[in-house]
């Protein structure tokens, strides 16, 4: 199995460490060699595009001088948007890429064509069959509202992740072991992402919508791909309890954390205790826990 | 009568050129320029207003931001708090028909009005500057200072103080911050020292 260099993200340290420690676990059960990028920066989220695209591009460049190996694979959906877009300016805009050079001034840069994997990719290519063939505890009857959001999919020339309309990488891995993906139309809708901080209001509304859709989907939890996505789905429904009056109680986790508990990981490695909304008693409920 | 004269001029089948001052088409074409995006072949179909997540809460909605870039109405669009409520979605990007980047014309008229000066939204720009001085010190976010550090510059003092115990008591906040300041500080030097 050939290493991927990993790029855990700012959040990994942070508000998504149970993201990131989960992550590791399947990785290390499933036989996925995960190498660290050594020095690793932030790779300027939307702040750095948003009000300067050179500097957007030289933070990635940086990153990918640093990496060991030329297939990159994160598990936030926003680094890998920014890092699929980078690279992309690499392949297609060569004057541009001359003025990131004279910033970044790599060193290992030369000749290195990138691949840009999100975590779930890297598990497809593991093979959803194989993955089915490890599972020691199928999820049966936990209803998964599978989430993307925005930056996996979009703008789908350059992400070339999935049905950009319709993903199904993620429902079709929480089949596999055995879970029931719901049907449900907000797959891709907008959470607000940094607009939490600015203009938290915008969050509420838009996060609400999502959540009443997967409640009215039938859903148990919702299952997620970007740190970002977690936090203003689950940290803010305590303030759309305060605001709106409305509570869904609807458990919020990450992928990895519902293969880790089919792969039959110890659960204190995956960390359910750090979410907010306690995914727990439904767990329990369903005889996973 | 004077309305069906009105209605006349309005339904003319040939082409009727809008008179832009000298002023307005720079800007046009700066815009166009910097972002590398045809902003002139947009016909208003409105699809990116329509998919926009926070056309709700714009002043200008987006395919409207367009119409006035394209007339060179610099104030009005730079002057904007759309520009700066555009969450970066890349809904308006998938859509357009005429496969306009949108998302990234808004990138690019951030970037012009925080040079004029006229940047609208405190909030966003005050997350913004304080986002990437926190990188620019940590060389990674770290959470604590960027929410102190925006409380602070943003007056708004009180917001979210009842997460930061709970986050903390979930083990969800780093309690050191990165080293990898100076990596990231040499980037933003060679840039010309340009903060933002």
């Amino acid at each position: 199995m050939t290493a991927y260099a990993y790029f855990p993200g700012c959040s990994a340290h942070g508000t998504a460490k149970e993201y990131d420690r989960s992550t590791q676990s399947v990785c290390a059960k499933l036989g996925i060699e995960l190498e660290e990028i050594p020095d690793w920066v932030c790779c300027g989220a939307s702040p750095a595009h948003a009000v300067n695209h050179l500097l957007s591009l030289a933070l990635v460049a940086k990153n990918l001088d640093l990496s060991p190996s030329d297939t990159i694979v994160t598990g936030c959906a926003a680094c890998y948007n920014r890092f699929k877009t980078t690279v992309h300016a690499l392949q297609h805009d060569r004057p541009l890429w001359e003025q990131v050079k004279q910033i970044v001034q790599p060193t290992k840069l030369n000749g290195r064509d990138f691949r840009v994997l999100h975590l779930l990719e890297v598990i497809h290519e593991f093979g959803l069959e194989e993955v089915k063939e490890r599972v020691v505890k199928p999820l049966k009857g936990l209803k998964v509202a599978c989430y993307y959001g925005c930056l996996l999919v979009r703008p789908p020339k350059v992400m070339g992740f999935d049905d950009p309309d319709n993903p199904k990488k993620m429902d079709e891995l929480v089949a596999a072991i055995g879970a029931e993906p719901v049907e449900w139309e907000f797959k891709t809708e907008c959470c607000g992402a940094f607009h939490a901080v600015p203009h938290p209001e915008i969050v509420l509304r838009l996060t609400s919508n999502i959540l009443r859709a997967a409640k009215d989907a039938g859903a148990d939890v919702v299952s997620v791909t970007c740190p970002m996505c977690q936090i203003n789905l689950d940290l803010r429904q305590l303030d759309i309890q305060k605001r709106h009056k409305v509570t869904f109680n609807m458990p919020v986790l990450y992928f990895t954390q519902l293969l880790g508990l089919a792969l039959g990981i110890n659960e204190s490695e995956l960390g359910f205790d750090k979410l907010i909304v306690d995914p727990q008693p439904i767990l329990k409920g369903k005889g996973l826990m | 009568m004077k309305q069906a004269t009105e209605r006349e001029q309005l339904t003319r089948t040939d082409e009727t050129p809008i008179l832009l001052t000298e002023e307005a088409r720079r800007f046009t074409e700066e815009v166009i320029r910097r972002s590398g995006e045809r902003v002139d072949w947009c016909y208003q179909c409105g699809k990116c207003t329509a998919g926009c997540p926070v056309a709700f809460a714009m002043d200008i909605e987006p395919s409207r931001i367009m119409r006035l870039v394209q007339l060179g109405q610099s104030e009005r669009v730079l002057k904007s708090k759309a520009i700066w409520l555009c969450v970066g979605c890349q809904t308006c990007t998938t859509r357009c028909p005429q496969e306009i980047d949108t998302a990234k014309v808004m990138d690019t008229l951030r970037e012009m009005a925080l040079e004029r000066e006229v940047a609208a939204d405190k909030e966003v720009v005050t997350f913004f500057r304080s986002f990437l001085d926190n990188i620019r010190r940590y060389g990674r976010v770290f959470e604590p200072t960027l929410v102190l550090q925006y409380n602070l510059r943003s007056g708004h003092l009180l917001q979210d103080a009842d997460k930061g115990p709970l986050m903390l008591s979930k083990g969800k906040l780093p309690l050191r911050p990165s080293r990898n300041g100076a990596i990231v500080r040499k980037i933003f030097d060679a840039l010309g020292g340009r903060k933002r």
